[in-house]
């Protein structure tokens, strides 16, 4: 199994969200609904406080609960990567998939009634390029890549810089990690 | 401190601010569902037991209204899917991690073994409509054959019934992802309400006392049953992962605190358990009407109570900007 992963660098992240805006573009999100998202988180207290950008999507998780979870193999894994998808003409609609997922990442699209997430730009992805969040940031915060390649720019990232996930405790080995 | 605050605008219907994804609809199919499982089982125990004279309505007459039930079930159940014309991809395939699957399943068993024990009481509790079966040559042979079989069918019913049952907490407590749902608890719990509010139906229903009063009887050792599974439920989180007990707080103080307590504890469970001890021990049966209907009230409150205080727990709390009244005011606005 190829297991892509995106790196975003906190430290360098200055929460634009072009990311957001360049999602909805490329893939034609209704109005109103998001497949990913900024966060700003701050900690500490005054005066010592600090700041961190998070582009947040769905974390294409290793152990997808979204997946497990869905009674009709509607969400799936595409093409033995960790990408997980939802294919319209299997989706019945009954959100176990949105309940199951400890990062709040999937939405119904609407008015279709079926669900709708980050596919990773799996589109872009198979001709070789990066998902358009990835491609867009101005600031170059974002990395996208494979993890089994040793060499790949992600793998690199993660072997030199420190690094976390959000929640690890949900057992979901999520694949969008942070450089901190 | 610690804020985490969206950014960017997201307002993502059912999920900002917080998850809203299943309403009443689910609320009565869990609750019908566990009705349907408590319907099958007593009136299968009634049979198994040998039970036509003490407790005539539920040996003869109660699963009839298992299919009626669960189907109303299913109607509320359909009516929540937001892809309904996709509604039999449930039956295009078997998920095995997906409890949600096996209930799809578990019900396309339970309505024909339903039927085959309504079919083996129909002479002896619907007479009247017998008489027009009996009228056709396969019809006899169909009523010969499942009252000749009434005992097996009775004892294939059984575990099928606690399947169902079963599986409607299993559906919610399969979700890691909602903390206040991640109890094993929830599975026993929501068996032995579903069973507790078939009980209170046969009370209220049955005519004969002998009946009425073995009810209750069952009934009051189903809500000493129910409420030490709440316990369990309370003390399990209130022990479990920062997530469990910070979830709890939802009906420990926070907003699920009333109706959870005085609702559920309290008219649902411990006012029909004591009406249920005034009515045996022959103190008072003035009230014996309430206690059946209370038991009713307090069942489907614990499916709407749980449902709902379940989904406001999560991983991932944001604080959200997002006012969608605003994006509304920009198109009133563009010409």
């Amino acid at each position: 199994m190829t297991r892509f992963a995106m790196v975003i660098d906190t430290r360098t992240c200055i929460g634009c969200g072009d990311c957001v805006v360049a999602c909805k573009t490329e893939n034609h999100v209704p109005e109103g609904l998001n497949r990913d998202w900024v966060v700003e988180a701050t900690s500490g207290t005054y005066p010592d406080l600090k700041t961190e950008f998070r582009s947040e999507r769905c974390n294409h998780c290793s152990n997808p609960t979204c997946v497990t979870l869905c009674p009709t193999g509607a969400s799936h894994l595409w093409n033995d990567t960790n990408i997980v998808l939802v294919e319209p003409e299997k989706c019945t609609g009954c959100k176990a998939c949105i309940a199951a997922c400890p990062y709040d990442a999937r939405l119904v699209m609407h008015p279709d009634g079926y669900i709708d997430k980050c596919t990773f730009c799996h589109h872009r992805v198979e001709k070789g390029l990066d998902p358009a969040c990835v491609s867009t940031c101005p600031t170059g915060c974002m990395h996208f890549g494979s993890l089994d390649d040793p060499n790949s720019e992600v793998s690199k990232l993660l072997k030199t810089r420190e690094h976390k996930v959000l929640n690890p405790e949900t057992g979901n080995e999520p694949n969008v990690y942070y450089l901190i | 401190m610690k804020e985490e605050l969206l950014v960017t605008a997201r307002g993502n219907e059912l999920i900002d601010p917080s998850l809203h994804i299943w309403t009443w609809e689910v609320a009565m199919y869990l609750f019908l569902g566990g009705l349907t499982a408590g319907v099958m089982i007593f009136a299968a125990l009634m049979t198994v037991m040998h039970r036509d004279e003490e407790a005539p309505f539920a040996a003869r007459r109660l699963a009839l209204l298992a299919p009626i039930v669960l189907s109303a079930g299913m109607t509320t159940l359909f009516l929540d899917l937001e892809h309904k014309l996709f509604v039999y991809r449930f039956y295009t395939s078997f998920q095995i991690t997906s409890p949600m699957s096996w209930g799809a399943w578990i019900l396309i068993v339970i309505y024909p073994i339903s039927i085959m024990q309504i079919l083996s009481t129909f002479r002896s509790g619907y007479g009247f409509f017998a008489g027009f079966v009996d009228r056709f040559a396969i019809g006899r042979t169909i009523l010969d054959t499942c009252e000749r079989y009434r005992h097996e069918i009775a004892m294939a019913a059984i575990p099928f019934a606690i399947a169902l049952g079963i599986y409607t907490g299993i559906l919610l407590s399969a979700f890691g992802a909602r903390p206040f749902w991640n109890s094993g608890v929830l599975g026993p719990l929501f068996l032995v309400s579903g069973m507790s509010t078939a009980a209170a139906l046969v009370a209220l229903i049955a005519r004969q006392h002998s009946e009425k009063e073995l009810f209750t009887r069952i009934d009051l050792a189903l809500i000493v049953a129910e409420i030490a599974l709440v316990a369990l439920f309370l003390v399990n989180l209130s022990t479990g992962s920062g997530q469990q007990i910070e979830a709890l707080q939802s009906v420990l103080g926070g907003p699920y605190t009333l109706v959870f307590w005085v609702l559920f504890v309290g008219v649902g469970l411990l006012v029909p358990a004591l009406i249920e001890v005034l009515e045996i021990t022959g103190v008072n049966r003035s009230l014996a009407v309430l206690a059946p209907v209370l038991v009713l009230i307090g069942g489907y409150a614990l499916r709407q109570i749980m449902l709902d205080a379940g989904q406001e727990s999560s991983w991932t709390n944001y604080d959200t900007q997002y006012n969608s009244e605003l994006l509304e005011r920009l198109h009133e606005e563009s010409p």
